[in-house]
C-alpha cells in the first residue's frame, strides 16, 4: 500500500517533496490542497505541474478516504464508519446541536484500557490510527465545514496513541493546516500521566479526564489504568499545570447506580478538585451487553449535578446523542467487523 | 506497558540475563529500594529514553529485582534489552502502582508475562491459600512451574492454548473459565496479562456472578 500524504505536517510534505526532486514549496502547495480545499487526489491539483502530479501518484495516495456507511439518530446525530487499517473499521459520532455542532473522532482501532463500562475495551486493541486516518475522520464526512468542535472521545485512548495524536493536532492548528482554534478542541484521556504532561506541553488543545470516580478503591475496579496511573498522581500534576485562562480541563463523569452517585461521591469530588479551575461534565451510562452497571434515575443525576454546584465545582449534564444507533459515550465498537 | 517519564531514574547494572524460553527472558539488578509484591517499574536503556513499565519479578526481600519480558520485535524496548549481557547499565524508576497482593483467599489468573507480580507475590509469602490459572501457548513457557506448584499444588492450573500434555489443561484460560460452574463470586479475583485477557475474563466471572467489585485487573498496556 502507498503511504498517505494526508495527515503530514508541512516539514514532513516538503520532505516528500524534496525526496521526489520537486521544490520544497510544493510541500506548501501540498498542504494547502489537502487541508483547505476540497480535493481527493493529485490529478485535482491544478497548481502542481504535471510532473509532480503525476510523480506523486506514483509514489503516494492523498489518504482522503470517505465513509463506507453512516447512520443516523432521530436525533439528528449521525455515525460514520470508515476503513482503517488492513480490513479493520473506526467510528465517528458526528453530533449537530443548534449553532454548534461537534465531531467525535477515534484514535485507536479498539482500545487496550479495558474500563468496565465501555464497548470499545470489549473489542480488544487492534491497533493506532495514524494521524491522517485520525483527520480524516473529521475531513471526510459531508458536515466537515460546519463542525465547529472536534472531541478525541471516540474509540481508543488518545494519549496511548500520543505522536500521532500530537501530529493530527498540529494540523489541525496550523496556519498552514486547518486553522483551528485549539480551543474548539478536546482530548480526552483516562489519565496516562507522562503522555498527559507530554500532551500539555506539546499541544493548547483542552484536557478531559475520565475520573468517574473520586475513590482510589473504586476506580480501581472499573479501570485498570488506576493500579498503574493512581488518579493522585494525575490530579497532583493537573494542579500543578498552569493552564491560563483560556485553556480548560474538565473533568467526565459517567454516573453509576448505587456506585458512585452518592453524597459522599459529591464531597469527596468537591475536595479532591478544590484548586482546580475545572468543570465536571456528568453522564449518563449507556448500558453495554452483560454489564454489571446501571445508570441512576434522572432525579439522582440531577441531584448528584445540583449538590456539586452547591459545593463551587461547575458541573453540567452531559445530553445523550445518538443512543438508538450506539453512537451515544462509551458505544462505539466495530468489533463485529473486526471479528470478520 | 505505556512509557514512564514522569519518575526519576537511577542507572543499573544488570547482574543476570537468561532467556528462559525463545523469546522470553528474565532480567536482573541490584535491589537498591524497598517494594511491594505485584507493583512496577519503569525501565529505559538510555537516561533519557521513553521508559516502558514492567511488573517485578522476584520477592520483596530479595537481593536483585527481577523483569520477565517477551521480546516483541517490532517493539522499541525489548529487542535492545534482550542484547544487554551482564554489566550493562539500565536506567530504572522507584516502585509504583497498586496491584498488590493480599494474604488472604483469592484467585489469581495470569496470561503470558502476566505471571510476573504473582511470582513476586508468592516469592514475598503471599502464596499461601491462593488459586492460580495460568494461560500461555506453549508448555515450555510455564517458566516457575516447580515454585508455585510447590506451594500451590492442585490449585496451580495451567492452561495451554497450543499443545496438550503434561497434565496441563489444553486450551485458554476464559476456556477453562467457561467450563467452571462452581466459582466462588466471595473471592478476590486478581487478572493480570493481555487486554483481551482481561476483559473477556471479566465478563465470563461476571456472567457467572463474581460481582466485579471482587475483580481486580491489571492490564499490559
Amino acid at each position: 500500500m502507498r503511504k498517505h500524504l494526508f495527515g503530514l505536517t508541512l516539514e514532513e510534505l516538503k520532505t516528500v517533496s524534496q525526496s521526489l526532486g520537486l521544490p520544497s514549496f510544493t510541500g506548501g502547495q501540498l498542504a494547502e490542497w489537502l487541508y483547505k480545499k476540497e480535493v481527493s487526489s493529485f490529478g485535482e491539483m491544478t497548481n502542481l505541474s504535471l510532473k509532480a502530479r503525476a510523480l506523486l501518484s506514483e509514489n503516494y495516495d492523498a489518504g482522503i478516504i470517505p465513509p463506507v456507511d453512516v447512520q443516523e439518530s432521530v436525533d439528528g446525530t449521525k455515525k460514520y464508519l470508515f476503513p482503517a487499517l488492513e480490513g479493520k473499521y473506526i467510528e465517528t459520532a458526528y453530533i449537530p446541536d443548534g449553532k454548534r455542532s461537534t465531531v467525535c473522532v477515534s484514535s485507536q482501532v479498539g482500545c487496550k484500557m479495558g474500563c468496565l463500562f465501555c464497548m470499545t475495551g470489549k473489542q480488544g486493541f487492534q491497533g493506532n490510527l495514524s494521524s491522517g486516518e485520525i483527520l480524516n475522520q473529521y475531513r471526510s464526512i459531508p458536515e466537515w465545514r460546519s463542525i465547529t468542535n472536534l472531541v478525541y472521545m471516540g474509540m481508543g485512548e488518545p494519549l496511548d496513541n500520543l505522536e500521532e495524536v500530537l501530529r493530527s493536532l498540529e494540523v489541525l492548528t496550523s496556519d498552514w493546516g486547518f486553522g483551528l482554534s485549539p480551543r474548539r478542541i478536546t482530548v480526552s484521556t483516562i489519565g496516562i500521566t507522562p503522555a498527559m504532561l507530554e500532551f500539555l506541553n506539546r499541544s493548547n488543545a483542552h484536557l478531559a479526564v475520565s475520573l468517574h470516580t473520586p475513590f482510589d478503591d473504586e476506580r480501581r475496579k472499573l479501570m485498570p489504568v488506576q493500579q498503574v496511573y493512581p488518579l493522585k498522581e494525575v490530579l497532583k500534576e493537573i494542579k500543578s499545570w498552569d493552564f491560563g485562562r483560556q485553556r480548560r480541563v474538565s473533568f467526565e463523569y459517567i454516573l453509576f447506580k448505587d456506585f458512585n452517585d452518592s453524597p459522599k461521591h459529591v464531597n469527596e469530588l468537591s475536595r479532591i478538585l478544590h484548586g482546580i479551575r475545572c468543570r465536571v461534565n456528568l453522564i449518563r451510562f449507556h448500558p453495554i451487553p452483560d454489564t454489571p452497571l446501571e445508570s441512576p434515575d434522572e432525579e439522582t443525576i440531577i441531584a448528584f449535578k445540583e449538590k456539586l454546584n452547591a459545593k463551587g465545582i461547575i458541573s453540567t449534564i452531559r445530553a445523550s446523542r445518538g443512543q438508538d444507533i450506539w453512537a451515544a459515550c462509551g458505544l462505539l465498537s466495530t468489533k463485529k467487523l473486526a471479528d470478520k | 506497558m505505556i512509557s514512564h517519564n514522569d519518575k526519576q531514574t537511577t542507572p543499573v547494572s544488570i547482574t543476570s540475563s537468561e532467556e528462559l524460553s525463545p523469546g522470553i527472558y528474565l532480567i536482573g539488578f541490584k535491589r537498591t529500594f524497598d517494594f511491594m509484591a505485584g507493583q512496577v517499574i519503569g525501565i529505559s536503556i538510555g537516561e533519557n529514553d521513553a521508559r516502558r513499565l514492567y511488573s517485578i519479578c522476584s520477592g520483596d526481600k530479595e537481593d536483585d529485582i527481577k523483569i520477565l519480558y517477551k521480546v516483541i520485535e517490532e517493539g522499541y524496548l525489548t529487542p535492545q534489552l534482550s542484547d544487554l549481557e551482564c554489566g550493562d547499565t539500565v536506567w530504572i524508576t522507584p516502585a509504583g502502582g497498586e496491584f498488590t497482593g493480599e494474604p488472604g483467599p483469592a484467585v489469581w489468573v495470569a496470561s503470558g508475562t502476566g505471571i510476573a507480580p504473582y511470582y513476586s507475590m508468592l516469592r514475598s509469602g503471599l502464596g499461601e491459600n491462593k488459586i492460580l490459572l495460568h494461560g500461555n501457548r506453549y508448555l515450555e513457557q510455564f517458566h516457575f512451574f516447580d515454585e508455585f506448584q510447590e506451594i500451590l499444588g492442585q490449585d496451580y492450573i495451567r492452561c495451554c492454548s497450543g499443545e496438550s500434555g503434561d497434565g496441563a489443561y489444553h486450551g485458554r484460560v476464559t476456556a477453562y473459565l467457561e467450563e467452571q460452574n462452581d466459582l466462588n463470586p466471595g473471592l478476590k479475583y486478581y487478572l493480570c496479562g493481555s487486554a483481551d485477557m482481561v476483559v473477556e475474563t471479566r465478563d465470563i466471572l461476571i456472567r457467572k456472578g463474581v460481582p466485579f467489585s471482587n475483580i481486580i485487573s491489571e492490564i499490559y498496556f
